[in-house]
């Protein structure tokens, strides 16, 4: 074959080796075709333990139970006793040693979330207890007057101290 | 000296040469063969969502951002609460303030360039709460149009993301029938939800169910036929979301309304 045949040729075959060395280079042994085919499973195999090894913040509030056995019994019989601690004192993560305290929050838009009053008949939030944000003592703490790991009972200002 | 017919017969020659390795260069490999859909293995997850059960307190929102660290003030969420409320008119106002990251604290709805409005009490014909999230398909339409393998299924059935792979062309964004991808404010990549894999690996709950007090969120294994989501999946009336698009989602629900889209 010719010379001018072959030289261009050369220059092909180069550029695929080139293609092929980069992709070996750049592409992950564990990147391909995994459980669930070639459509849905390709992928790289390494970032399903990536994503497992995400740091669990909340801990659950059965975690919060041998420390605070006091706070769970004070809690447990209440129908406030369904709301996870976390919930309203935020994720657990670090605590006791950092952070030190969790935070015991008093603004009302954490009450309002379940009792601001909405009438949708027929469901769960239309029955339960709610008020009209903008009439019911629109200045005050909600824990000035209400306990809220137990709302049938009256905060005493003893009981809402830190 | 070459005549035309060799010349046309050496290009030919050439040109399969530079064609093929692309194609060919890719070794065959069995596991292709058995892209068989389903399966194996003994966990698949779903999702339960009881509508009758949700109050739109939204702590789910606060716990999802918190846990998957979606930054708290940016207008995304991986997971978000719908209000519905239904006109004796027949008229249907939808709205999820903030993802109802901080619940429905007013009766007004948010409707965008008309302003919030107020529904009297007595125009409303139904009101409820629907609870939104990622619907694990078992036919992702967002896996399919990724066009560089950032996206996938793993062998239990959850969708996620690889975030250094992603290059973030948005066609995933685009392709969910549900709307529950977008970009990550920080890592600038897709983001969605992803049944908190991290968590639910480990044995625990995701972070949106630990966060319900009424129990209108629940995961469950489909593939353990003595789990109680499976029990109610199996044998009681449920639905799902944009069934017709045939993406098969594993986010089941009770107490579905026609409005509900």
């Amino acid at each position: 074959m010719k010379n001018h045949v072959w030289r261009p040729l050369y220059i092909a075959i180069a550029l695929v080796l080139l293609a092929v060395a980069a992709r070996f280079i750049i592409v992950p042994s564990d990147f391909g075709v995994h459980e669930r085919g070639y459509m849905y499973g390709w992928h790289r195999k390494s970032n399903e333990a990536e994503w497992k090894a995400v740091t669990v913040k909340y801990q659950t509030a059965k975690s919060c139970i041998p420390c605070h056995k006091e706070k769970y019994d004070d809690i447990k019989d209440s129908p406030h006793g369904k709301i996870s601690c976390e919930n309203c004192h935020g994720p657990r993560l670090g605590h006791p040693n950092d952070p030190k305290r969790l935070e015991i929050n008093r603004a009302r838009s954490l009450c309002l979330r379940c009792h601001t009053k909405l009438p949708y008949n027929g469901t769960l939030r239309g029955s339960m207890k709610g008020i009209n944000p903008d009439t019911h003592y629109p200045q005050a703490e909600c824990m000035m007057c209400h306990y809220p790991h137990d709302p049938r009972r009256q905060s005493h200002g003893q009981e809402v101290k830190r | 000296m070459m005549n035309r017919r060799q010349f046309c017969k050496k290009m030919f020659l050439v040109a399969g040469g530079v064609a093929l390795p692309l194609a060919a260069l890719e070794l065959f490999d069995p596991k292709r063969l058995q892209a068989e859909k389903g399966g194996k293995g003994d966990t698949r997850w779903v999702f339960l969502i009881d509508t009758h059960k949700c109050v739109g307190c939204g702590f789910c929102v606060k716990a999802c951002k918190i846990e998957n660290e979606v930054p708290y003030d940016a207008k995304v969420s991986r997971t978000w609460v719908e209000r519905y409320v239904v006109t004796k008119g027949g008229e249907t106002l939808i709205d999820s303030p903030n993802a109802a990251r901080d619940g429905f604290t007013s009766s007004r709805s948010d409707q965008n360039h008309n302003g919030l409005i107020d529904i009297k009490n007595e125009d409303i014909a139904k009101a409820f709460f629907v609870p939104k999230l990622c619907n694990q398909c078992d036919n992702p339409p967002c896996v399919q149009v990724c066009p560089v393998g950032a996206t996938y299924q793993t062998a239990d059935g959850v969708v996620l993301v690889d975030r250094s792979w992603c290059i973030g062309c948005g066609y995933c964004v685009m392709g969910c029938p549900y709307g529950v991808r977008f970009f990550h404010p920080v890592h600038h990549v897709a983001e969605k939800c992803n049944f908190c894999y991290h968590r639910i690996t480990k044995g625990m709950s995701t972070a949106c169910v630990d966060a319900c007090p009424f129990g209108a969120r629940r995961i469950g294994n489909l593939r353990d036929p003595k789990d109680p989501v499976t029990k109610i999946i199996t044998t009681e009336r449920v639905g799902v979301l944009k069934e017709e698009y045939g993406t098969k989602p594993q986010v089941f629900y009770l107490g579905l309304s026609m409005e509900v889209k």
